[in-house]
């Protein structure tokens, strides 16, 4: 490599050469608009949601129990078998806090997410959400925390109708 | 990302969604000459040193050599209709008020066709084999972009 | 396992810089590392039999079918042309579609090249990244792609007890080791407290624990025995390879250690007869688009036991006694993403451009010294999913 190649190509530009007009370029800006199909276990499960609970699917070869629902193993490849309700409360698998938007933008108050193992789907199944009225150090991998959600009136059958999770704090119900 | 409510939310049937991305592309080598060159209301071609071909629209290598081009010539702004179509639809399928002639034009001495519009033509008066010739923004309007060109019209 | 028509040999290489953002069109860049490859490995376009060309999502440079619109670049006029796409996989995918090309008997010699240029997305590739989310379960919550990473870091640390301050010295082993590449994009001195002062992004990610986006290409020539042979007196031989994907359930498995790269390194491993990782390689160029992910790859290609890839390390000294250029075990001399940039498709193949210079001797002063024989490349990429791995022998 270093021995035979003389130069490697490519010419650099800043973003100041950009927005002060040495680098002539095209702007455009596509807009694509969906409808995704949820298919019947997404709806089941956000239809559900609008209701205040939570629904996974079972699969009887394997055993388990998976949240998000869907309407097949893709361990066994087969259908799955049966609806099962799962309960709001769970355990913290991993966490994070974000200081960025979905942009990369900058946010001043972090948002805390986590990969939580709801209380009755099978271990290791896990969904993603938001944390709430905790401090990030507070935050641990096994922490115990419950769904608080929007008022029924606000539901709109959407993963954001749980508006986050929140500690189970010392004399609280929501144990195993 | 904007969402929208489920449209029926009993049913939970669609998530409507956007997905939006802005974009910056860049001209690249070639392309800044070419669009430097139609604010001058000059077209530039490209000159591979292997097969001598030009290509317009510019390029940096000749495709069928795999040759770098760094010879930059300027071609004629008059040629021949290659092909050609009326479009009487736009962009989003809205129909147009009057029917629109887009044409491949192959200008003289090059390889290869400029995409654009005909104009001062009706559209049963249009051929394959037709002379036109560039009809250009005036001078203070071309900012180096295709539609400096406003469009081709017949010649004799 | 089927068995293997013929031997196939990386004949030469080519690179463009890697920086932010390049005033090169996608086809440009693709076009200049293509001919360097050609011209190293002393062919040109018409020995070409196909072109395989690998590059990641078309709303990076926001042209729907990429791989088409940069055919002309690649070199991919009038020839059978396929354009492969697994996420960060991508880098590694691609020679490993074109050595099934070569392989199966049904060519003698093909191109293989990525490409990407992430500038085109404004301001930030990040609005094109968050798209690979689950549009109903996971874009409401407002995600960001760092968020996986975050995650799947915190799941490392928490499960072996990794501390940030020893994960914090595989970037500043990278970012110096970059200091020798000649097209990297961030190159530098840096140390552990650097990068522990740097920006928080999505905790426990910090500013430079992560590789930057890019612009750039790269490329590689495969050829069968009998043509290498013909053209050069080094071929570099593809012994292994290997790629597993898991699923998009994300959530529903542990992130602690990547399984799929496990599985394709076995798959590597066995075609190549590699039955003691550690001691059978010479030389590795991990997947490091975060400093962890180093550890977390190095660990599923079964070069250190789970866990234990930083055992015992605590300082600079450690860390370039045990993976530097002149370690024990050489790990992403090339600087990796951390330090030359991170244009998707064109990282991973930037990695076996380098197993390449490296064991033929040719990577100057980067070159390792315990004369590596036998190397491994390895990318990884989607929601967390795909392993592909490469074994390459001198």
């Amino acid at each position: 490599m270093s021995v035979k190649i003389r130069e490697y190509r490519g010419t650099p530009y800043s973003r100041k050469d950009l927005e002060e007009g040495r680098v002539p370029a095209f702007r455009d800006k596509p807009r694509a608009r969906y409808a995704w199909a949820c298919g019947p276990a997404m709806g089941r499960f956000l239809a559900e949601l609008k209701e205040g609970r939570i629904i996974g699917r079972r699969c009887r070869r394997c055993g388990r129990v998976l949240v998000p629902p869907r309407m097949f193993c893709e361990w066994c490849f087969r259908p799955t078998d049966e609806w099962v309700y799962i309960r709001d409360t769970g355990t913290v698998l991993t966490f994070s806090a974000s200081y960025l938007g979905p942009a990369a933008e900058r946010l001043k108050e972090p948002i805390i997410i986590a990969v939580i193992q709801l209380d009755g789907a099978s271990p290791g199944i896990g969904i993603l959400h938001k944390l709430g009225e905790v401090k990030q150090e507070e935050v641990h991998v096994g922490m115990r925390v419950k769904a608080v959600w929007k008022p029924p009136e606000e539901r709109e059958g959407a993963i954001t109708d749980i508006l986050y999770f929140k500690p189970i704090r010392e004399g609280q119900g929501g144990g195993e | 990302m904007s969402l929208e409510r489920p449209r029926l939310p009993h049913e939970i049937r669609h998530w409507f969604g956007d997905m939006e991305c802005d974009y910056v592309y860049t001209l690249g080598i070639a392309g800044e000459k070419f669009y430097a060159g139609l604010k001058e209301g000059r077209i530039i071609g490209s000159k591979c040193p292997s097969c001598g071909a030009i290509w317009v629209p510019p390029s940096l290598y000749c495709p069928e050599c795999f040759e770098e081009t760094s010879e930059w010539v300027e071609v004629p702004d008059e040629g021949t209709v290659y092909t050609f179509t009326v479009a009487y639809v736009g962009p989003d399928g809205e129909p147009l008020e009057e029917p629109e002639v887009y044409a491949l034009i192959v200008l003289d001495g090059a390889n290869g066709g400029l995409l654009h519009k005909l104009g001062e033509v009706r559209p049963e008066e249009a051929y394959i084999g037709m002379r036109v010739k560039a009809v250009w923004a005036p001078e203070g309007e071309r900012k180096g972009a295709i539609t400096d060109i406003k469009y081709f019209r017949p010649v004799e | 396992m089927a068995s293997v028509k013929r031997r196939v040999a990386v004949i030469g290489a080519g690179i463009t810089l890697f920086r932010r953002r390049m005033r090169e069109t996608g086809r440009e860049l693709s076009f200049y590392a293509a001919k360097m490859a050609l011209e190293t490995a002393g062919i040109t376009i018409r020995d070409v039999d196909a072109v395989v060309c690998g590059s990641a999502p078309d709303a990076f440079d926001g042209v729907h079918m990429k791989g088409e619109y940069l055919l002309d670049g690649m070199g991919g006029h009038n020839k059978p042309y396929v354009r492969v796409y697994v996420g960060g996989g991508t880098g590694v995918f691609t020679p490993i579609a074109a050595w099934w090309h070569v392989a199966s008997g049904h060519f003698d010699v093909v191109l293989a090249i990525a490409e990407e240029k992430m500038s085109s997305c404004h301001p930030h590739p990040q609005k094109a990244f968050t798209t690979i989310f689950d549009p109903i379960y996971t874009r409401p919550l407002g995600p960001n792609l760092v968020w996986i990473f975050a995650l799947e870091m915190q799941r490392y640390m928490s499960v072996h007890g990794v501390k940030k301050e020893q994960i914090a010295l595989i970037s500043v082993k990278n970012k110096r080791n970059a200091l020798d590449h000649p097209c990297a994009q961030l190159p530098a001195k840096i140390t552990v407290q650097d990068v522990l002062n740097s920006e928080v992004m999505v905790w426990p990610v910090q500013r430079l624990d992560i590789s930057p986006p890019s612009d750039g290409a790269a490329a590689v020539v495969l050829a069968a025995e009998h043509i290498a042979k013909r053209l050069t007196d080094d071929p570099v031989w593809i012994e292994g390879v290997g790629w597993c994907l898991d699923s998009t359930y994300w959530t529903n498995r542990d992130l602690y250690y990547p399984k799929y790269v496990e599985y394709a390194a076995r798959m590597a491993y066995k075609m190549a007869g590699i039955k003691n990782p550690p001691k059978e390689i010479d030389v590795a160029e991990p997947y490091d688009p975060f400093d962890y992910k180093e550890a977390h790859h190095a660990e599923g290609l079964m070069l250190a036991r789970k866990g234990e890839y930083l055992k015992g390390i605590k300082d600079e000294d450690d860390i370039f006694a045990r993976y530097g250029r002149d370690g024990d075990l050489p790990i992403c001399p090339s600087g990796g993403l951390l330090g030359v940039g991170n244009p998707i498709a064109a990282a991973g193949l930037m990695k076996v451009c380098e197993i390449f210079w490296q064991l033929r001797g040719e990577a100057g002063k980067r070159q390792v010294k315990n004369d590596p024989r036998t190397g491994v490349a390895q990318a990884w990429g989607d929601l967390m999913q795909v392993g592909t791995v490469i074994v390459m022998r001198a």
